[in-house]
């Protein structure tokens, strides 16, 4: 069965080592819980054992940027809050990802008004996104699911022409 | 009753009744002084003996969006004594549109003002310290003004660059 019967069988099996990073980096996907609003009370239900993001391997929430590869933007970004999510964006490593949970990190949702972003898609290259408002946990885990399959899909090629970014600090 | 009367008594008494005016709307009390009266009239508030309005509940303004009269700022006193709550209005006709702080008073309005302020634009003398409290330091517009646009002025508020 699976790998016990390929172990028992040959010993050894062949594959790509683009496709063992790529299992290894989706498998593993840690989170920047970026909770900025009530999205972030269904970020932690998902946390928690009954919805359990552990079963998909990002249980590690850092609340360091330096150490994640997705972060879960959750709850309403005002134009003030864009310049502070961006930079923490900025701090995260390559190679990275981005959920847009909810309705207004998405769209602005029912802040149709002059101090929040219309959508963070303006300035942030945003990966999926999680409707509803809030999104239920399963819905967020669905998110994290899609992701993982987006990352599957990536091979070594696609990070090669990365570059870091400058970071800019304000002076304020 | 007996309350509004006591205060109607001292507050003209001390401050002429030339300077003031009382609204009573549907059960709310409230004093209308002139903008140059309104500190004297905030320190005898806080300080005379019968009275005691120790605590400042909130600090706001009116927009009214007329010509004649453009800015009202609302001041919501509280006295434990009395047990009252009274609203001191003043009315702001021309620009620029200044008024003394009363934060030297109660030292809660130091924040209300400055929100007032920050949404309304509205400049109190004498406050030590008058700067932008929601919105981003440089924000040339004040939000809660009727002439504001809903979704704001385009390009008045920077956003990052998107990557890539």
């Amino acid at each position: 069965m699976g790998l016990e019967a390929k172990l028992t069988q040959d010993g050894f099996i062949t594959t790509t080592i683009d496709a063992v990073v790529a299992w290894a980096r989706k498998s593993s996907v840690w989170p920047m819980p970026m909770g900025i609003s009530c999205c972030a009370i269904e970020m932690i239900a998902a946390a928690d054992p009954k919805y359990d993001i552990a079963r998909f391997g990002s249980e590690v929430m850092r609340f360091t940027p330096r150490q994640c590869d997705l972060m879960i933007v959750a709850g309403t970004v005002t134009y003030k809050m864009a310049q502070v999510v961006r930079r923490i964006y900025d701090q995260m490593p390559e190679p990275k990802w981005v959920i847009a949970m909810g309705a207004c990190t998405s769209s602005g949702g029912m802040y149709r008004s002059y101090s929040v972003v219309q959508g963070i898609d303006q300035f942030l290259p945003v990966d999926v996104y999680a409707a509803g408002c809030p999104p239920r946990p399963e819905n967020l885990l669905n998110a994290l699911i899609t992701i993982q399959e987006k990352i599957g899909k990536t091979r070594a090629r696609d990070f090669q022409d990365i570059i870091q970014p400058k970071i800019e600090i304000a002076n304020n | 009753m007996e309350v509004k009367e006591l205060i109607i008594n001292k507050v003209k008494e001390n401050i002429g009744e030339a300077n003031i005016e009382f609204v009573d709307a549907i059960g709310d009390f409230s004093i209308i002084v002139k903008k140059e009266k309104l500190f004297e009239l905030a320190k005898f508030l806080k300080e005379s003996p019968e009275l005691e309005f120790v605590m400042c509940k909130d600090v706001t303004a009116i927009d009214w969006a007329t010509r004649k009269k453009r800015f009202s700022t609302v001041y919501h006193v509280y006295s434990f004594k009395l047990n009252f709550t009274l609203r001191v209005k003043t009315n702001l006709v021309v620009e620029p549109y200044k008024v003394e702080s009363v934060a030297s008073i109660w030292e809660s309005a130091n924040w209300y003002e400055r929100e007032t302020f920050d949404m309304y634009g509205i400049e109190f003398v004498n406050h030590p310290d008058l700067r932008r409290m929601y919105m981003p330091e440089g924000f040339e517009y004040y939000p809660l003004r009727k002439d504001f646009p809903v979704m704001g002025i385009p390009g008045s508020l920077p956003l990052p660059q998107k990557p890539e």
